[in-house]
């Protein structure tokens, strides 16, 4: 008996093994970096032990089955049970009860991930003092605002580590969803409205993570909807504010250093300023904003959401997004030669807020 | 008129089945239609996981992938599962209560053709410029701006196929409330027409808001609408309502049936009455009753609030009660039984622990906080294969040999018929288990490709082996099909030797009008009753008399037909002008058809008890 115990123990053990440190810690959700997927991971392993419970009694009945009731001679007829009243009441009332069990705790964490109230309280300025991203998902690529610090970026999600931050979340042309997952489950970004959500990056995990969380689309989107990821950096709150203002000091476009670069600048300036921004500042009218900003993109940590950063993959994905990005929105948008390209290049290597 | 039996030649075989009203007849189209739909969809999902193979993969372009895998949901769900089911409710279902067909034979061939011509529609776009693309859900914001008359072909497809469906349940409806044979109450049908009363019940009531959601889109797309046009004051979650509002009952239309499928083999193949019938009507009832209940799970990240998404979970959680109650009444109907391992048995008895661990990650998937993090990615498309595979699939396998000599008169080949199932076995859970923690490792569903060093690599090649064990599976039984037919070794009116309930007690195939004399049912599994006292045959509720019998009938084909063409007439009329007459002339077809049916007075026939009393002797001698 104490043998069948310890057997009976083991798929638990199995699955707590299985379930804790799967896949990549930038990008597994059972690898949980902040309260909210914590909350999430805990619900998880507590269906899943209620669950394995189910699973046991199951198995254990059918092996009892399989094994005790064969056929073992043609003529033989069964008694014909019609039925049990203390067995069927015993398995309608157990379910019941388990599911109470799981039905607290779930009610009550659905209503903590929404509470919002926060972003909601606004001070003198008209402004919260929480922190606050308006995330608008375009075909395929995100932009992040900042409303109380006026300031936007694309693709590249900065945040402060070890507070609450607030999302406003929606979408300009289809259905997406913002997702990060070893921060916190997802939340569609509609075309209808704004949904609300919050998020809380904690830095020991970010630091493991390499400062660096994989957010993705998680709605079909159209051909690129695979490729519509982004980044997340996960910053101390000193860093952070560093970032903020070093953000917000520029206000003028940045002009190039090279010889090079101040080519590129100038073809920018002809065939791409209509789209990109390379200030950050939030005045002009989201429609206005119809390509990534790209204030800080020397910083970016990839390419289009997923080519590693370097000049070679720029270079590849001005000559032919529709290659890299299928359905993209960027391409045919312009007619540049390769060396304008090379140019354009060094140029938008050298847009950085920050060595 | 009464030409069975009578060896025919190919053009007349044709003309029989296009024109048929008969339940078996219309079962075997089912079959057909469905098993090619089956296959159809099934080279699909190989070409997904070929593409998902390995991170980066040029296998398919991104576009297409898209294309295929939404045909591959909406042929699976819509014109693979459900007709197959829907041939398998024709062949059984009329038998099992003693009826002599179902209540309104013409529907009942009008429900086939629509689909077909339905099915075939949706996968014309092959041809003509591309299939749809925005996945099964066809969420609208997407669905609109995809280019292309792809997602047309999928809302016109699916209206048209979707009539038929309704006219078949309604028809199944009103077969089981008036057609029972003397002695068969309710509570003494076998759960397989209880799931099939239960499953047209839901059909009756969610097809509407598919329809209803359908014809916004039709007329968004193709008529200048705006009902989900946001800028327009439109709004595109009332069709993730709507398509919930049909899209959640629409698996129990599938699931309900695999249960009576498998209630039927356990109690069979255990030679044990179904332990706690009662609790199991009422657990079906009650499963078909909550479904409507719980559409808003699909929609936790929609953002519908916390109070909402609160009442749909808990109220998602309490289906599983019923379904509780199930698998624990299976597992007690084999305990203390004499379990024979047929392959329907094996695929019964693996259908079980399967189907399970699709229902727990089903209550995982109703804590809504938890569900912010499964919903939309490969735990969800794990959980969804765990319960329409292990369950619906593995009953539409089990019960193609359960009831094939019922159909056919002849046995598949019980070898290979077991090599198929351990080959599908091992194969589902090879290819679904994984995905669990794939998705959880933070794979999206419905990606065409992933990037390398995300720690998604093991996971997707083990996945893919699976599928292909699967494939394989599936072609050894269209193997065991083809040779089955060349031998047709016939058998006798009960060939499993432990059949319990009224189609046992007839020949296999049974003749066109099924009972000679309306049999007269003594209580829950009749023919078992019988045999119990030593009788070989039912015992009839009626003397010999002449048997009323429908026309056959060439009008359901051509209504169908007339929608076929008027769709194509209304997806083209604003690219050519010659869509509108189309339009015209097809819906002309269609109504004048009707038109038809309606002043033309169709008696039927009669089969004289004498030519019953002579086909006896003939049978005899």
């Amino acid at each position: 008996m104490k043998r069948l115990g310890k057997w009976r123990l083991l798929p638990l053990i199995a699955v707590i093994a299985l379930l804790a440190g799967c896949g990549e810690p930038f990008l597994s959700a059972l690898q949980p970096a902040g309260e909210v997927a914590q909350m999430q991971y805990d619900l998880m392993v507590l269906s899943t032990l209620i669950m394995v419970g189910v699973i046991a009694i199951v198995t254990v009945i059918f092996i009892v089955v399989m094994v005790r009731f064969r056929r073992k001679s043609k003529d033989e007829i069964p008694k014909q049970v019609e039925g049990s009243h203390t067995l069927e009441i015993l398995w309608t009332v157990i379910p019941i009860l388990l599911l109470l069990v799981l039905a607290v705790p779930t009610v009550s964490a659905t209503f903590k991930l929404a509470d919002v109230s926060s972003m909601e309280k606004k001070n003198e300025d008209g402004k919260s003092d929480a922190l606050v991203v308006n995330v608008r998902a375009n075909l395929y690529w995100w932009e992040f605002e900042y409303p109380n610090e006026e300031i936007v970026t694309s693709q590249d999600l900065v945040v402060p580590t070890g507070e609450k931050v607030y999302f406003n979340l929606k979408a300009s042309d289809v259905k997406h969803s913002f997702w990060i997952p070893p921060v916190g489950g997802k939340m569609d970004t509609n075309t209808d409205n704004v949904n609300k959500f919050w998020l809380e990056f904690d830095p020991a995990k970010a630091d493991e993570a390499g400062g660096i969380f994989y957010g993705k689309c998680a709605e079909l989107c159209g051909p690129s909807h695979a490729l519509m990821d982004f980044k997340v950096k996960a910053l101390p709150r000193a860093e952070f504010d560093q970032w903020i203002a070093d953000m917000q000091s520029v206000t003028e476009p940045v002009q190039a250093e090279t010889a090079d670069a101040q080519a590129g600048q100038e073809i920018f300036n002809n065939s791409c300023i209509g789209c990109h921004a390379v200030t950050p500042a939030n005045t002009t009218p989201e429609q206005a904003r119809m390509g990534p900003n790209l204030t800080d993109f020397g910083n970016r940590t990839l390419v289009a959401g997923i080519l590693e950063h370097n000049e070679e993959n720029i270079k590849n994905w001005l000559k032919d997004p529709e290659s890299v990005k299928p359905g993209n929105k960027m391409t045919g948008k312009y007619n540049l030669s390769d060396e304008e390209i090379d140019a354009v290049t060094q140029y938008l290597m050298g847009l950085k807020v920050q060595e | 008129m009464s030409t069975y039996a009578q060896k025919k030649g190919v053009g007349a075989v044709l003309w029989d089945y296009l024109t048929t009203v008969d339940h078996k007849k219309i079962a075997i189209l089912y079959l057909i239609a469905g098993g090619f739909f089956f296959v159809l969809g099934g080279l699909e999902a190989m070409v997904i996981r070929i593409q998902l193979a390995i991170p980066d993969n040029n296998f398919v372009s991104a576009g297409f992938y898209n294309e295929v895998l939404t045909m591959h949901g909406t042929t699976m769900i819509f014109l693979a599962a459900m007709p197959i089911l829907l041939g398998f409710m024709n062949a059984v279902m009329p038998l099992q209560i003693g009826a002599r067909d179902v209540a309104f034979p013409f529907l009942n061939a009008l429900g086939f053709w629509l689909f077909l011509f339905g099915g075939l529609f949706l996968n014309l776009s092959w041809f003509l410029g591309g299939a749809p693309d925005a996945g099964w859900t066809s969420y609208a914001s997407l669905s609109l701006a995809s280019e292309g008359h792809g997602i047309d072909f999928y809302a016109l497809g699916l209206q048209i196929s979707g009539f038929g469906t309704l006219i078949g349940g309604i028809n199944f409806l009103v077969t089981i409330i008036n057609m029972r044979a003397p002695g068969m109450t309710y509570m003494r049908m076998p759960l397989f027409t209880w799931t099939t009363f239960v499953a047209s019940a839901l059909i009756l009531f969610a097809f509407p808001p598919l329809t209803v959601g359908i014809f916004f889109l039709t007329f968004d797309r193709l008529f200048g609408a705006n009902f989900f046009d946001p800028t327009m004051g439109g709004n595109t979650v009332i069709w993730e309502h709507l398509f919930w509002i049909f899209g959640h009952p629409e698996v129990y239309i599938l699931i309900l049936p695999a249960f009576g499928i498998f209630s039927e083999i356990i109690s069979t193949f255990s030679r044990k009455r179904l332990f706690g019938y009662s609790s199991m009507v009422f657990a079906t009832v009650l499963i078909g009753f909550l479904g409507f209940m719980v559409w808003a799970h699909h929609m936790f990240t929609t953002g519908l609030g916390p109070i909402a998404n609160s009442i749909f979970a808990v109220a998602t959680m309490a289906i599983a009660v019923p379904t509780g109650i199930k698998i624990f009444n299976w597992l007690f109907t084999m305990w203390g039984g004499s379990i024979r391992f047929t392959t329907p048995m094996l695929y019964a008895v693996s259908f079980v622990p399967s189907f399970l661990l699709g229902g727990v990650t089903g209550v995982m998937l109703a804590v809504a906080a938890a569900d912010y993090q499964y919903h939309d990615t490969y735990f969800v498309v794990a959980h969804f294969h765990y319960v329409i595979v292990g369950g619906v699939v593995l009953a539409i396998l089990a019960a193609t040999h359960f009831y094939w000599p019922k159909m056919f008169g002849t046995m598949l080949n019980e070898f290979l018929g077991k090599i198929t199932f351990w080959l599908f076995l091992i194969g589902f859970h090879l290819t679904f288990f994984i995905q669990h923690f794939l998705g959880l490792m933070g794979m999206p569903r419905r990606i065409f490709t992933f990037l390398p060093n995300q720690g998604l690599e093991v996971g997707n090649v083990v996945s893919t082996v699976g599928a292909f064990f699967m494939a394989i599976a599936v072609i050894i039984l269209l193997i065991n099909i083809v040779i089955t037919s060349v031998k047709n070794v016939k058998v006798g009116n009960d060939p499993w030797g432990d059949g319990r309930s009224l189609e046992w007690a007839i020949a296999s195939p049974p003749p066109f009008y099924n009972f000679k004399q309306l049999p007269l049912v003594r209580g829950l599994d009749p023919y078992w009753i019988e045999k119990m006292e030593g009788k070989k045959e039912m015992t009839p509720a009626e003397p010999l008399g002449d048997i009323h019998m429908p026309n056959n009938s060439f009008i359901p084909f051509m209504i169908s037909l007339g929608l076929f063409i008027a769709a194509f007439g209304a997806m083209y009329r604003l690219d050519y002008s010659w869509g509108l007459p189309v339009l015209i002339l097809g819906l002309l077809v269609t109504l004048l058809s009707m038109f038809t049916r309606s002043i033309k007075d169709d008696h039927g026939f009669h089969i004289h008890k004498e030519d019953l009393i002579d086909e006896d002797k003939g049978r005899k001698a």
